[in-house]
């Protein structure tokens, strides 16, 4: 009865008990939510958090296919590979393996314009579907289609538009009396051709979550803004962008680790030899790891670093939030 | 007064100016009238965007009624539809299998992840347990994985398991994939959720666990329509793990398994089309039914950052 009421958190601070004391606390007050939480910390603890330190191990070696522990027959080679320090990453940063850069400079290029375009997009079609317009649910079913589709789905219909002899794109185009476009094999028309294909499969979700930020402002501060005089862009600018920041900040920041990490267009959209140019960092890595020769210590090795690249965006990108929030 | 209330938008004057210039200026925000052009600019733009958006669903539909080689004539309806490629698909390919394989797949992820997820929202959402800070972030950076990290030393865990080229394996993996986001839209859609509801179940005796099965989960089945369909999704079209963990030809997932049409010299686009269109419009009906709650789970999760 009396721990019931006396919370020993509320009740003013006890002397500090001992530290077993306090664990033995701590246990009997937090084993519910402990409980709870256990499936998935295992699971990120088995599924994530041991295969990420045996990839970091593993970028700190020289493995392969070739010396890597293995089963033939009933004989069991062990392991070969050696630690080589950070003989990977030297060789990858120091632009000696030659792919690094160019394909850091792509998988940006590619992120940023996706996020961008799924961004606005995504906004002025949610701005519009916003207002009080016939036919509204109609449109919102069709907008969001693109979302219900898989996305290796998609990327198959998006290949065969992009087909260059028997496409619908190079037909229509032809019809209209221009030259066909070789979307897929071209380097530079790849690129328009994977973008393409990553905006029209995104632009549902930012749309979706937009409008859900955008009703959730209260009408109330229109009201306001228009009885200071605000016109149509100043009430976007002073009421909606600030209501909308904290689903914009959730969903860009979302977008952009989605985009960054985004394997399946990319990878089945060019085909495993066609996409030597327009390869992100993921699916290089990924053929590194499942191509002619498997290099695991090379896959590791980016692995890590899209990993610690995406970990220093995600901290500088909260702490500018946090600047603008305190600035204003 | 009436200067206040007409600079409505658009340069076109506003139609009469329907709102009074006499009337109280309370009235529905000038957001919400406007003149017959910029009617038919918002139509013309909706109506563009929706073309846009449909247009290559339709033309997978078209083009997998169009027989095995009418895809390429993309622009002629010559000849007429027929069903021929369903059913080759249905009845010669290895189709029906994949696709079983497929539904076994995303139904055990999403079974497990949605059990795991809504417990750990549960928590991090009412319980100020030590840790559940770090947790909320581990729970974001690992949203953050890409496959090429995991891939290599998950392919050898699974391997020393015994678990390469087998359900449980692709469903575990999935699981990491899926359920760190789950969690983290569980934990916005509990704190939208009134807190004296738990108490109420608490004074009358429920513990926290039978508080959370008895009166928060039936509460909380929008939000785990949204989760459970959102690991659906993510086991449904999956390819990076699944080609990389799949050997064997009848346990391919569909991800894998379709690429066998897009030969090195011929493209079966066909048959691609009329198994994409059987994938996508059961998926994508499932989807219609959801989405609402789909959208109130997403922001919930979203605003919440």
């Amino acid at each position: 009865m009396k721990t019931a009421t006396a919370d020993p958190a509320t009740a003013g601070r006890p002397p500090r008990a001992g530290l077993l004391t306090r664990m033995k606390r701590s246990y009997d007050r937090h084993w519910y939510a402990w409980a709870m939480v256990l499936p998935v910390v295992l699971v990120i603890g088995v599924l994530i958090a041991y295969p990420l330190g045996r990839g970091v191990y593993l970028s700190f070696t020289d493995a392969n296919e070739l010396n890597v522990a293995k089963q033939l027959g009933a004989t069991e080679i062990p392991a070969t590979y050696q630690f080589v320090g950070f003989d990977n990453y030297w060789r990858v940063l120091s632009g000696a393996d030659g792919e690094f850069y160019p394909k850091l400079a792509w998988t940006v290029v590619w992120t940023v314009s996706c996020v961008f375009f799924h961004y606005t997009i995504g906004l002025g079609l949610a701005l519009l579907l916003n207002r009080k317009l016939k036919g509204r649910s109609l449109y919102r079913v069709l907008l969001i289609l693109p979302w219900a589709v898989p996305a290796f789905v998609a990327t198959y219909i998006w290949r065969m538009m992009y087909n260059s002899e028997s496409g619908i794109f190079n037909a229509l185009l032809g019809q209209l009396g221009f030259a066909p476009v070789d979307w897929l094999g071209d380097t530079f028309m790849q690129k328009v051709a994977v973008i393409g294909v990553n905006v029209w499969l995104g632009v549902p979700f930012m749309m979706v979550a937009v409008l859900g930020g955008l009703q959730s402002i209260s009408s109330e501060q229109y009201e306001a803004a228009e009885m200071d005089g605000a016109n149509a862009w100043q009430r976007f600018r002073h009421v909606t962008l600030p209501g909308l920041r904290p689903v914009s900040a959730t969903v860009i920041l979302l977008g952009t680790i989605w985009t960054f990490n985004m394997f399946p267009i990319i990878y089945l959209m060019l085909g495993e030899a066609n996409a030597l140019h327009s390869e992100i960092l993921v699916t290089y890595a990924y053929r590194l790891a499942f191509g002619s020769v498997r290099d695991y210590a090379g896959a590791a090795t980016y692995g890590i670093l899209i990993l610690s690249m995406l970990l220093v965006f995600a901290v500088f990108y909260r702490r500018m939030l946090n600047r603008q929030e305190a600035a204003r | 007064m009436s200067t206040v209330t007409e600079p409505r938008r658009s340069s076109v004057p506003t139609a009469g100016g329907t709102a009074g210039a006499g009337t109280r200026p309370r009235r529905v925000r000038g957001r919400d009238e406007r003149s017959p052009l910029a009617s038919v600019g918002l139509h013309a733009a909706l109506i563009a965007a929706s073309a846009v958006a449909v247009f290559p669903i339709v033309y997978m539909i078209f083009i997998s009624l169009r027989g095995r080689d009418g895809w390429t004539k993309p622009t002629s309806a010559e000849g007429g539809l027929e069903i021929t490629n369903y059913a080759y698909v249905l009845t010669e390919t290895e189709f029906p299998r994949w696709f079983a394989n497929s539904v076994l797949v995303a139904a055990g992820t999403t079974l497990v992840g949605v059990f795991v997820a809504a417990s750990t929202g549960y928590a991090i959402s009412r319980m100020r347990f030590p840790g559940h800070k770090s947790l909320m972030w581990v729970l974001l950076i690992t949203q953050m994985f890409p496959v090429a990290v995991l891939i290599v030393a998950l392919y050898n865990i699974l391997g020393g398991l015994g678990l390469l080229d087998s359900y449980v394996g692709l469903i575990l993996t999935y699981c990491s994939v899926s359920v760190p986001f789950c969690a983290w839209m569980m934990k916005g859609y509990f704190d939208t959720i009134p807190h004296e509801i738990d108490e109420a179940g608490r004074v009358d005796g429920l513990t926290p666990f039978g508080t959370f099965y008895r009166l928060i989960l039936p509460l909380a089945k929008p939000g785990l329509a949204v989760t459970a369909f959102y690991s659906f999704l993510t086991a449904w079209g999956e390819v990076a793990f699944a080609r990389a963990f799949l050997s064997s030809d009848s346990m391919l997932t569909l991800s894998v398994g379709l690429q066998s049409f897009i030969g090195q010299h011929k493209a079966e686009w066909g048959y691609l089309t009329a198994c994409a269109v059987i994938i996508t419009v059961p998926a994508g009906l499932v989807f219609l039914l959801v989405q609402r709650n789909l959208v109130a789970g997403l922001t919930a999760g979203g605003t919440k950052g």
